[in-house]
């Protein structure tokens, strides 16, 4: 058994880096409630770039072994595959929004397809680390190598989400002849009384508070506003058809204090729902900033 | 730029203007006109609390 693994060290190497490969981009491919990638074909195209991404990544330390330096520029070739990827679910999802009731908006649309490009390398990565382990030591070394990257992938896959930046609370909906407040934010001008009634009956509002300067900026994103009336609509369903311009959800700043208002019509009003939901909506990479980084901020004696 | 694209009210001497008018006799007629109008024109109808009722699109 053992002379059958030394002597069959660089297939073995291969064949286990591909199969920890591919184990780490299904650990990454989730549909959950906003159904992307979309099932089944959605997944099969995802999972059979995460087969390739495997295969280069694994092929590349039995490469460098047999001092095949040229190889190397092979994975090159695996960046600009990937960043296809990238391109082509930007594409899909920006056709697709068009015809949303509520759109995503093109930074959550970015911070998708980013997501699918960084997981394909995240997949080369634990193969390789895997393939190295199994060829430099052995293949139970090759095995822990590989877990091990399963973790750096569960720990790299997770971003934060809104409850780590502001804090969420309801807040009542007031309709004042035309003009409609979230607690003491405007938010429009609501002309119709037909209108008026609807939102009086199913509105719901929330205020969200954030703890500090750079998650007030992360939050008065426009992006970053969309995603979570996306959110909000996908998972508790939204009372609006094409055609209504004035049920149209919102999200507007106070721009004294930086907090978010928030305007929503749900057809399914539960303020639990609502609330868990608004603090799991994923913050978006393109919409963070951190103004306390900046030299002059943190120069200046009464920072934030 | 959001743009009027049409005028209800219920004085004609209060409006003028680019956007078609539409003149009704009291404060129910011009709710329903407008309501319609929104339907029609797929634009949101904002109160100016003057007795007019501006359709604008915003897109």
């Amino acid at each position: 058994m053992n002379t059958y693994l030394v002597e069959h060290k660089m297939l073995l190497g291969v064949l286990l880096g591909i199969v920890f490969g591919i184990v780490s981009r299904l650990l990454m491919l989730r549909t959950d409630y906003r159904q992307y990638p979309t099932y089944p074909h959605g997944r099969i195209i995802h999972i059979s770039l995460g087969v390739i991404a495997a295969a280069l990544g694994a092929v590349a330390v039995p490469a460098l072994y047999n001092k095949d330096y040229t190889a190397i520029t092979f994975l090159s070739l695996a960046a600009q595959q990937f960043r296809d990827v990238r391109k082509m679910e930007r594409e899909t999802l920006t056709k697709i929004d068009e015809l949303e009731l509520v759109s995503r908006g093109s930074t959550y649309i970015e911070g998708i397809a980013m997501v699918f490009e960084g997981r394909n390398y995240l997949v080369i990565m634990s193969a390789l680390l895997t393939s190295l382990f199994a060829i430099i030591w052995n293949v139970y070394l090759g095995i822990a190598g590989g877990i091990l990257s399963l973790l750096i992938v569960r720990l790299l896959k997770s971003g934060k989400n809104i409850a780590h930046i502001c804090r969420t609370e309801g807040a009542e909906v007031r309709v004042d002849g035309p003009d409609l407040f979230v607690g003491d934010i405007y938010i429009m001008n609501v002309g119709l009384r037909e209108n008026q009634e609807i939102i009086r009956e199913r509105g719901m509002g929330f205020i969200l508070t954030p703890y500090n300067p750079n998650g007030k900026v992360t939050i008065s994103n426009l992006g970053q506003r969309q995603a979570i009336l996306y959110d909000l609509s996908t998972i508790l369903g939204i009372f609006r058809d094409d055609g209504e311009p004035s049920l149209i959800p919102m999200a507007k700043l106070d721009m004294k204090d930086g907090r978010l208002a928030i305007f929503f019509l749900p057809q399914d009003k539960d303020m639990t729902k609502a609330l868990k939901v608004i603090n799991k909506v994923p913050i978006l990479e393109s919409a963070v900033r951190m103004p306390t980084e900046a030299s002059v901020n943190k120069e200046a004696p009464n920072n934030g | 730029m959001a743009k009027i694209v049409a005028v209800v009210a219920v004085q004609h001497e209060k409006v003028g203007g680019g956007a078609p008018i539409f003149i009704e006799p009291d404060e129910k007629q011009m709710q329903q006109t407008a309501f319609l109008l929104e339907k029609i024109l797929d634009a949101s109808a904002h109160d100016l609390k003057n007795g007019t009722i501006i359709i604008v699109n915003h897109h």
